[in-house]
């Protein structure tokens, strides 16, 4: 037996127009912890999903062997009888079977051809049990809190005869307690001998628990160590560390009066009652200025604009002032009509109706302004969007052209298009150049820097911390919902920023 | 067996036609496929009924069949296209219908009280099913399936379970009357008129802003075939009695429709609403208003129909308006609606209508029994929503 039971080898995956992974080369070694850090965007996911066939053979160049074996997996299945197990960070357990229904679905054992329900739970039991948890196998999974849900994801990955255990930011969700249980029970596997991958945002987990840790930068391998010869620093500088490859037009803004300001927001997760997604935020914005929001998955982001713009789902509390005076925006019709404005991060999905062309997109949320009694004015209609399309150099034969048929660069184009023609005060952009080329990307930089200087005041919400540096006036760093930062855009570098990210103090 | 042949063959094209724009520009290949059917409908039935298919009579008596129907698909294209469904209206339309009869013929009330309190009966109910569906978030296929029930009840209830006749004469003329011969010309005409300045407004507007145009000799074909399939049919109508009164009181609620479709805040919200409802809640739209809206129009529509099915048929029964909802269905899906909501065209619908009864009346001609032509309904209910949801896949 080999010292390694997996390596992937010269790893190389291709989407049009981005190498997500380039040249990536992992060696898992038998019985360890191994993490895997890195940026969003970095190619952690990407890496797991071609190892657990997601993205089936075929569709990368590289190799993956499993104990001196080339595998070839082409699908989830294929690479779960091969004995790797993926825990993502949404569960995939079915709330309303109990622990051990879930533990064996799909792989229900038989007996006389019906389901064999006291091995079902003594089988349970004892995983459970080896896995130190007190559960009653029975108790059906809703009634059991986020953290033991994730334990009985893995009880069910050790009951599929697994080698390797791949967990995908399995702490994002939980409590600093739950976080504790889950590092003594992985402690507790390897001791018994269970190789695991650990992918992780929070560098003081990591150092708590990993052997080795890899980091991933712009698809690249820069570092594979021992963890006892890395430190938090060292990590954090090589998840940054890259040269500034994108040109980011700045330009001097100058910001004018107080336009938003938010007091006290707190939100609550809809799904766990107690738990804040966004945790006593308070800022405020200024006329013509570009306010960076800076953190990591699951740090509240996303959360911290849908309370704003009135979609959050959750309980909320805290005030928000425009211009002065409280305004309360209990949905997008109450902010767009007060020019609070949100561009979802998620832009088919938030954004666009992808069966409707690009005027009818443009138009939606301003039919209002070019109707009359209800009806829409159609000479405008026809002519209002042809100006943001041209501004925006929107590429695309026609206005009436699908939206769906256009570049994603194009789709974010026509999103920006029609909350421009909503005439703004404020501008919340949620990773506004996510997925796009960098020509695109630049136009965007462009025409921000155009919007600051007619008076909008923009919120910028982004994972590419080079964005962030290049584009804001000052900088907030959210970490767990909470503010852990506030900067102005003067000799910030992305470490400072990492280091409050990933919550660590200065 | 050519039936299906032809299901095929709108599949096949809807799919090369995928690209061109659905509306003014480009050539709309599932709407054409769509005529192709039904003509290839037709010429089943004169070749098996010896012509006695497109004679005269049997052509304003298939009109008139397909009016009453064809409105209620009207709504239910809006429905369907905001991603619902609702089954009530062939409950909903007998139950207004017979309360307008009961009015009449009981308590002896005038013509125009009674359809006005009809229609205010009707957007009741749409108003009754639009509070579950907007604002308790039921869905609608169980919110109207329940109305099924209960108005189908309903009727029963009122009509104490007898049949109630007869109406006076100015009712019966909704559902029986003609607009004479020398009325339904100058309508065709007018109609000519205004459909070629709208096509003439619409290129000069289109052209203006620099949006694509269809080539003129397309348009002009458009025009020339519109005008001539209105002149054939005038004609046609005219030497049996003139225009039946529910087709011009369809042809009035179709295109104002159409208009609110396309040329209304509303409108256009339902389209963004079964295109993306969460793209459309992000755009300000106020879903529990359009929701609302849209279930007060359907119950609106349904009590025009029964209106009209009580006048026609000069009596409330008890089984009035029975499976009109599947006839509704099956146009607005025949006509193009999809049924994961987002798409669908009132003219669509029409011809979706025109084609269930032709089916019908060609059947009923031909002497086929009622089992078999209810059979034959269902099943082309379920194929064409399977030809629906294969095109969608293969997008």
């Amino acid at each position: 037996m080999s010292d390694d039971i997996l390596e992937m080898r010269n790893i190389t995956k291709k989407f049009p127009g981005v190498r997500v992974l380039d040249d990536v080369s992992f060696r898992l070694k038998r019985g360890e912890i191994h993490a895997l850090c890195g940026e969003n965007g970095a190619g952690k996911s990407t890496l797991i999903k071609i190892l657990s066939g997601i993205y089936p053979h075929g569709s990368f160049d590289g190799e993956i062997v499993l104990e001196g074996e080339v595998q070839k997996f082409r699908n989830i299945k294929e690479s779960e009888q091969a004995g790797i197990s993926t825990i993502y960070q949404e569960l995939t357990l079915v709330k309303y079977m109990t622990i051990g229904e879930n533990i064996f679905l799909g792989n229900e054992p038989l007996k006389n051809r019906v389901i064999d329900w006291n091995r079902v739970y003594t089988e349970t039991k004892k995983v459970l049990t080896e896995l130190g948890l007190d559960l009653n196998p029975r108790t059906k999974v809703m009634n059991l809190g986020i953290g033991h849900q994730q334990l009985v994801e893995i009880a069910k990955a050790m009951t599929k005869n697994t080698r390797v255990l791949v967990l995908d930011e399995p702490t994002a969700a939980l409590t600093g307690g739950e976080s504790d249980h889950l590092m003594r029970i992985l402690d507790q596997l390897r001791k018994n001998g269970v190789t695991c991958i650990y992918i992780s945002h929070k560098l003081n987990e990591v150092f708590k628990i990993a052997d080795t840790i890899t980091v991933l930068r712009d698809g690249k391998a820069v570092c594979s160590e021992p963890a006892i010869q890395l430190t938090e620093n060292k990590v954090i500088s090589l998840m940054v560390g890259r040269e500034l490859s994108q040109r980011f037009p700045k330009v001097e803004h100058i910001p004018g009066e107080k336009v938003l300001e938010v007091r006290h927001l707190t939100l609550e997760d809809p799904e766990l009652p107690g738990k804040k997604k966004v945790d006593d935020v308070s800022f405020s914005l200024r006329q013509g200025e570009i306010l960076g929001i800076a953190g990591l998955m699951g740090a509240g982001r996303t959360e911290l604009a849908q309370g704003i713009f009135g979609v959050y789902e959750g309980k909320r509390s805290g005030e928000v002032y425009l211009h002065g005076e409280k305004v309360s925006i209990r949905n997008p019709r109450e902010g767009i009509e007060k020019g609070i404005i949100y561009l979802s991060e998620d832009r088919k999905r938030f954004g666009l109706v992808l069966g409707m062309n690009i005027k009818e997109n443009i138009v939606l949320p301003n039919l209002e302004a070019i109707s009359k009694w209800g009806i829409i004015n159609n000479s405008q209609k026809n002519k209002e969007p042809l100006k943001y399309v041209r501004d925006l150099k929107i590429k695309t034969p026609s206005p009436e052209q699908l939206v769906g048929n256009l570049s994603g660069g194009n789709q974010q184009k026509v999103v920006i298009a029609k909350w421009l023609m909503a005439n703004p005060k404020v501008l919340i952009l949620d990773e506004p150049t996510r997925g796009i080329d960098v020509g695109a990307k630049y136009d965007i930089y462009l025409l921000m820097n155009q919007l600051v200087e007619q008076g909008i005041g923009i919120i910028m919400i982004s994972s590419e911390l080079p964005e962030i540096l290049g584009m804001c006036d000052r900088i907030l760093v959210l970490n767990e919902g909470k503010l852990t930062g506030e900067f102005v855009n003067e000799g910030v570098d992305q470490e400072m920023i990492m280091h409050r990210a990933t919550g660590g103090l200065q | 067996m050519m039936l299906a042949n032809r299901w095929w063959g709108r599949n096949k094209s809807e799919l090369n036609g995928q690209e061109s724009s659905h509306k003014g520009s480009g050539v709309d290949l599932r709407a054409y496929t769509m005529v192709l059917a039904l003509l290839a409908i037709w010429a089943v039935f004169v070749f098996l009924t010896d012509g006695r298919f497109i004679s005269a009579r049997n052509i304003s008596m298939l009109t008139r069949q397909m009016a009453i129907t064809s409105i209620l698909a009207v709504g239910m294209v809006l429905v369907i296209v905001a991603g619902h469904i609702d089954l009530s209206v062939g409950s909903v339309a007998g139950f207004t219908g017979a309360v307008a009869a009961v009015l009449q013929v009981w308590y002896h009330w005038g013509t125009l009280p009674t359809i006005l309190a009809t229609l205010a009966v009707g957007v009741l109910i749409g108003g009754w099913q639009a509070f579950w569906v907007a604002y308790r978030g039921v869905p609608a296929f169980i919110v109207t399936l329940s109305s099924m029930l209960v108005f189908r009840g309903g009727i029963l209830l009122i009509t104490k379970g007898v049949t109630v006749s007869p109406l006076s004469p100015s009712f019966k003329f909704l559902g029986e009357g003609y607009v004479s011969p020398l009325g339904s010309g100058i309508l065709a005409i007018l109609a000519s008129l205004i459909y070629v300045g709208i096509v003439i407004r619409a290129r000069s507007s289109r052209t203006k802003y620099g949006l694509p145009v269809s080539t003129l000799i397309l348009d002009i074909v458009r025009v020339v075939l519109v005008v001539a399939l209105t002149g054939l049919f005038t004609f046609t109508i005219n030497s049996y009695e003139g225009l039946p009164i529910p087709v011009l009181l369809l042809i009035i609620l179709a295109i104002v429709f159409t208009f609110i479709a396309d040329n209304t805040k509303f409108g256009r919200h339902v389209y963004a609403i079964g295109g993306n409802k969460e793209a459309a809640i992000y755009s300000g739209v106020n879903l529990k208003k359009v929701n609302s809206i849209i279930f007060i129009l359907m119950g609106t529509l349904a009590a025009v129909a029964g209106i009209l099915l009580t006048a026609r048929l000069n009596a409330a029964t008890t089984n009035a308006g029975n499976m009109f909802e599947l006839d509704a269905i099956a146009a607005a899906i025949l006509g193009g609606t999809s049924t994961l909501g987002g798409v669908g065209t009132i003219p669509g619908a029409l011809l979706g209508g025109l084609i269930m009864a032709s089916i019908d009346n060609g059947m009923s001609l031909l002497n086929i029994d009622y089992s078999i032509q209810t059979m034959v309904k269902g099943l082309i209910l379920v194929l064409a929503v399977a030809i629906d949801i294969a095109s969608k896949k293969k997008n």
